[in-house]
């Protein structure tokens, strides 16, 4: 019995100890309740604290930012385009107390959020045409020559506010609410959006035909440019020809001239002469075996044949 | 006292039983043996608490790790590679890899990687499929390659990290697609997605403070949606087929036009070559004919006669048939054999004194 007495003493001390203290973790916070009732304020220093033992109770809730993931909401855009949004926010539990007295725990937290945030992501995509939840600014697209698409009228247009800035609405709006229950909401993104699948079909189908006139033009382009490049060719390969042959005749021509002016220049010392020794020279080479000569006996070639006689 | 204890064999019982060498009964083997029993017990048992303690307060960190050390769940301290001691029980460790380089996949998973990795991305469309900035819709695969940069910050900041990481990279991929055509995603614009994409990721991870340091954002497989493909196939070989028709006329062209020139070129020396002759013809036709002309002058009347017979007696022998008329048998037309006697005299004809004379006989 003596020997029992310490053991226990030692017990109950430890009892004591362990129900006097508590440690909190880095990614903890935690508040103190008494019989229900909430003690002090949140403790939110990681480490080693101490309470009041029995009659305190620790209950921790996270202190890091915690996910939120939507369900993807089907929302009509304002100009009449069906899509699939599906969000996501990160959260913190700001204020544990209040969080603690208005949505208990994480569970009730999440429904809370699935409402506000859901609701305001469609409020947002409603009010917007679909190229200002698409794209976030206004830089033109780099188009290489054979791709110029055909941009439809509402890619053509900018856009005035762009993802970031309805995101950002979203963010605001919601966080108007949250911190009625302890929460700070720290991001709400887009994380996808896509066409519902009807809609799907039809822009695949816009796609296709967009690539087929694409390639049509592509097409055409070449054979155009085929036949500008044979045009081209033709033009030049007469303008080589022609400018060769005019430039042979003036070669020709004035060769001729000067032919003709040597050719003057000798003969007018004595045209007669020139013509007698041009003939002479010209029997000789136009008169041949083929040639039946008929002369006359009276011709100046026979006048000895006919004199001697 | 100990010594005398250990000689008597008793240890601290041996007061109790002073006749105890008179009497080695069972009572006092037993005694015995149970004291040494619980000594030894003792003995283990401490060994093994020790072990305990040990083998609580050492640990090792990897080369590739770093070691988050909390006291009472308070971050106290990283520890680098190597081996390392903890307060057993208040304090705990927590090993990060802070070297190695994280992976995740989107729009496919690798199922096994290998020399022939396989891949899976039949049941991934949902991450791959986006938008494009001319809400067009592509099918956008990626890798992002991290590193744990801040191991205090990646443990203790948020929540479900991997899950967060993902959507990160989800929005910020979204986010730069949405900002292109689908003809930069698919061609040009793939790099600047890529760059734009690790950027954008970057500033969240800073943002959110996950102590992720995104090493490379790396696109994959980017294609057009499936139904989508054969059209977008059809533009290329379009391109194709422009290029070729376009180099099939540049290569006519190549061929015709030089040689075209090459031809002009010959057609202008043939010219040149022609004025040359003719101009040097007439030079020299002209000087003959002064040089002729000047001996000429100074004989003219027997220079001509000489020259005009000259040329008969030249061309004479050559001519075929030769028939000489008289004046005063001028009506009377002999009859000739133009075609038949040509050949008959194939000698120098003219000064032949065979047959024309005879002609003048007969007439």
């Amino acid at each position: 019995m003596k020997r029992a007495l310490p053991i226990l003493g030692t017990l109950v001390g430890l009892v004591l100890l362990f129900s006097a203290t508590y440690t909190i973790r880095e990614t903890e916070q935690a508040i103190i309740t008494q019989f229900g009732e909430p003690v002090g304020g949140a403790v939110t220093e990681p480490g080693l604290h101490f309470k009041l033992p029995f009659i305190h109770r620790v209950t921790r809730f996270d202190q890091r930012w915690l996910p939120w993931d939507g369900d993807a909401n089907q929302i009509t855009t304002r100009d009449k385009k069906f899509i699939w949004v599906d969000t996501y926010a990160r959260w913190r539990i700001a204020d544990p107390l209040l969080f603690f007295q208005s949505v208990r725990d994480e569970r009730g937290a999440q429904s809370r959020l699935d409402d506000i945030i859901d609701g305001e992501t469609r409020n947002a995509v409603a009010t917007y045409d679909l190229i200002e939840i698409v794209r976030i600014t206004n830089r033109d697209f780099e188009l290489t020559e054979d791709l110029v698409s055909f941009a439809t009228e509402e890619v053509a247009r900018d856009i005035e506010f762009g993802r970031n800035a309805i995101t950002r609405s979203i963010l605001e709006k919601a966080s108007d609410v949250t911190p009625s229950f302890g929460i700070e909401l720290v991001d709400v993104r887009i994380k996808r959006v896509n066409y519902v699948e009807e809609v799907r079909a039809k822009v695949y189908e816009r796609m296709i035909s967009e690539r087929q006139r694409i390639a049509e033009r592509s097409r055409s382009e070449g054979e155009g440019r085929a036949a500008e490049v044979r045009g081209q060719r033709e033009r030049e390969l007469k303008s080589i020809e022609s400018e060769a042959f005019r430039q042979a005749e003036e070669i020709r021509g004035r060769a001729d001239a000067e032919a003709s002016a040597i050719y003057a220049r000798a003969y007018q010392r004595d045209a007669d002469f020139y013509r007698f020794m041009k003939s002479l020279e010209t029997y000789r080479t136009a008169l041949d075996d083929g040639v039946t000569l008929v002369i006359g006996s009276d011709s100046e070639f026979l006048d000895f044949l006919r004199r001697s006689r | 006292m100990a010594f005398h204890d250990s000689s008597g064999g008793n240890g601290p019982w041996s007061g109790l039983g002073g006749e105890g060498p008179q009497l080695p009964d069972l009572e006092g083997l037993l005694r015995r043996f149970r004291g040494s029993a619980s000594k030894t017990a003792l003995r283990v048992g401490i060994g093994i608490a020790v072990l305990v303690l040990f083998f609580a307060s050492v640990y090792q960190v990897q080369p590739d790790e770093a070691g988050v050390v909390t006291r009472f769940g308070r971050y106290s301290r990283v520890s680098d590679p190597g081996l390392h001691f903890i307060v057993p029980f208040l304090e705990s460790v927590t090993k990060v890899p802070v070297e190695r380089q994280l992976k995740e996949e989107f729009g496919f998973r690798t199922v096994e990687a290998g020399v022939r990795t396989t891949y899976d991305e039949r049941f991934f469309l949902e991450e791959s499929l986006m938008l494009t900035g001319d809400l067009n819709v592509a099918v956008v695969e990626w890798i992002v390659q991290f590193k744990v940069q801040d191991p205090r910050a990646y443990l203790f900041n948020v929540r479900d990290i991997r899950s967060t990481f993902r959507d990160m990279s989800e929005a910020a991929m979204r986010d730069v697609v949405g900002d292109h055509s689908v003809d930069e995603v698919l061609t040009v614009g793939r790099e600047q997605i890529a760059a734009r994409a690790k950027d954008l990721l970057q500033e969240m991870n800073d943002h959110y403070e996950t102590g992720i340091s995104v090493q490379q954002l790396v696109l994959q497989d980017v294609n057009p949606p499936d139904s989508v493909k054969p059209s977008f196939n059809e533009v290329n070989e379009a391109i194709q087929e422009k290029e070729r028709l376009t180099n099939e006329a540049l290569a006519e062209y190549n061929q015709a036009i030089p040689r075209a020139r090459g031809d002009a070129e010959r057609l202008i020396q043939e010219a040149e070559g022609y004025a040359a002759e003719r101009v040097n013809r007439a030079r020299g036709e002209a000087s003959r004919f002064e040089s002729i002309y000047a001996e000429y002058r100074n004989a003219p009347r027997v220079t001509r006669a000489r020259m005009y017979l000259e040329t008969l007696s030249e061309v004479m022998p050559k001519l075929g048939q030769k028939v000489i008329l008289d004046e005063s048998g001028a009506n009377i037309l002999p009859l000739l054999n133009l075609n038949g006697e040509r050949r008959q005299q194939p000698g120098p004809g003219a000064s032949d004194p065979g047959q024309q004379p005879e002609r003048e006989e007969s007439r």
